[in-house]
């Protein structure tokens, strides 16, 4: 409750300062002082839910699958470090829109199912983040001493014990970072998702522009919505790798 | 093919390896016998870390043959697990794991690799790290102790696999020269326990006190082995009466 506050007194002060700017504004559509405008406000912010619950569970998948495809190429064996590369380089290359499209459009198709807009978007989102994901883990693990394997083989660790035990949980300290860029990004992409109806916030805002005709004061609420969602985030993601670096110093 | 004696723990045959173009060991046959303590010295990069490291197949060796306690390690998981097992190692630079405590260090190959219980487990770390003498620092962080307490944490994580092997591998070379002397103790501890060892070490001190055979190594072949009363009294060949020169009287 505290963050809506917040956001409500941020879109207040806004509306007063821009209310005195010259042009043709129309803060009523988003007057919280209003009926109408109160309705539509709660209509904007119940889209968050959704974009957080998207993004989530996609960056969750995304990170399993990540993790999953950046193993292999970490190999020496060629055909399945090929295998993680042709992932990559394909996956990568796809636009996210473009995936959204094909998997809620096409998707069915090919494998003969329903997919609804919630879960079509998840498998775009996770699909393509997991690309980036892999490359991450893969520069991660990567980064780790040979001392720490030789060690874990010493004493007679086997390869799932070793990455466990050692490997992964000294390289997931050093990617958190890029990780919170990924879950960051995640979310602005999720607004994209809008596009095969999913009502989250940029979709719902869409749809209150076309009753209000108010593109202006509603885009900007949206814009104003992220950007706190945003920064709620990276606040939260500095306080874990803080936290981390408190754990490593002791 | 000849077969190692009943008694010989470690058994090199005509054991060669290549770095690209580098022959880095050159047709090395060496045996020990359990409970034989051989100290392994030579100008760096005579192939003296390479060869210990194959015989837990850090590196793998080219040609020729190596028994450990009678198994013969080929490319089988089955021969490297069994001599991993047997086998300990200790490196130049600890190779501790930074994120898990003294303890966790400790029981992590007891707890995965061993299958004991997590009281087993914790049972054998304390009476091992009682036995490097630093039990107090079991739940501190390896980045907490100075690098002659780490070294020791590395011997007691070596130990509590119970090997019957000990192969330490320049574990003095990154220290401080105050912390030498308390690593080396330990070591020597070990050595009258009857662990049979492999030490490559410059610690002329260390060998002539415990060591019963000297191997001197130049340019990946073995160039000397002799007791050390004989090894440094009087060396046979000039390259290794101008190594002891160098290294006893700089």
């Amino acid at each position: 409750m505290g963050n809506f506050m917040k956001r409500t007194m941020l879109l207040a002060g806004l509306a007063v300062l821009l209310g005195g700017c010259e042009g043709d504004w129309g803060w009523y559509v988003v007057d919280p002082r209003t009926a109408s405008g109160w309705t539509n406000l709660k209509f904007l912010f119940g889209g968050l839910w959704y974009t957080i619950l998207l993004s989530l569970t996609a960056i969750s998948i995304s990170v399993v699958v990540g993790l999953l495809v950046a193993l292999p190429g970490l190999s020496e064996n060629r055909f399945l470090r090929g295998i993680n590369r042709v992932y990559v380089e394909i996956v990568r290359a796809v636009p996210i829109l473009v995936l959204i499209l094909w998997v809620y459009y096409g998707l069915p198709q090919v494998m003969d199912i329903s997919i609804g807009v919630f879960w079509a978007g998840v498998i775009a989102l996770a699909l393509s983040d997991s690309a980036f994901q892999a490359e991450i883990f893969r520069a991660g693990i990567q980064s780790i001493d040979r001392g720490q394997y030789e060690a874990s083989q010493s004493i007679s660790l086997g390869y799932a014990d070793t990455m466990r035990y050692v490997i992964l949980p000294q390289a997931i300290r050093r990617i958190l970072p890029a990780l919170g860029n990924q879950l960051v990004y995640m979310l602005k992409m999720s607004s994209l998702v809008s596009v095969i109806g999913m009502q989250e916030l940029t979709r719902r805002a869409n749809e209150l522009v076309v009753v209000e005709y108010r593109p202006l004061e509603v885009y900007t609420v949206l814009v104003l919505e992220y950007l706190v969602l945003i920064l709620i985030v990276s606040a939260l993601v500095r306080r874990l790798e803080r936290r981390m670096q408190a754990d490593d110093r002791r | 093919m000849e077969t190692g004696k009943s008694d010989a723990a470690i058994s090199l045959r005509n054991v060669s390896k290549y770095f690209g173009d580098f022959r880095a060991l050159n047709d090395v046959s060496l045996d020990v016998r359990t409970g034989e303590r051989v100290v392994v010295c030579g100008p760096s990069g005579s192939g003296k870390s390479t060869l210990i490291r194959c015989v837990n197949r850090l590196e793998k060796h080219e040609s020729g043959t190596i028994r450990v306690d009678g198994v013969e390690l080929d490319n089988g998981r089955r021969s490297l697990d069994a001599i991993r097992a047997k086998v300990g190692m200790v490196f130049q630079q600890f190779n501790l794991f930074p994120h898990l405590t003294v303890l966790e260090n400790l029981t992590l190959g007891p707890l995965r690799a061993r299958k004991k219980s997590p009281d087993e487990a914790r049972e054998l770390a304390m009476r091992y790290l009682t036995r490097v003498r630093i039990p107090e620092q079991a739940d501190k962080y390896p980045r907490q102790l100075s690098g002659g307490q780490q070294q020791r944490v590395a011997i007691a994580r070596s130990l509590c696999m119970e090997p019957q092997i000990m192969l330490f591998d320049e574990p003095t070379s990154a220290l401080d020269p105050e912390m030498i002397s308390e690593v080396l103790e330990v070591m020597t501890e070990l050595a009258r326990s009857g662990m049979t060892m492999v030490c490559v070490t410059h610690e002329m001190g260390f060998a002539k006190g415990v060591a019963d055979t000297m191997v001197f190594m130049d340019h990946g072949e073995i160039v000397e082995t002799a007791p050390p009363e004989t090894f440094f009294a009087a060396p046979e060949t000039e390259r290794c009466r101008d190594f002891l020169q160098k290294i006893l009287h700089h």
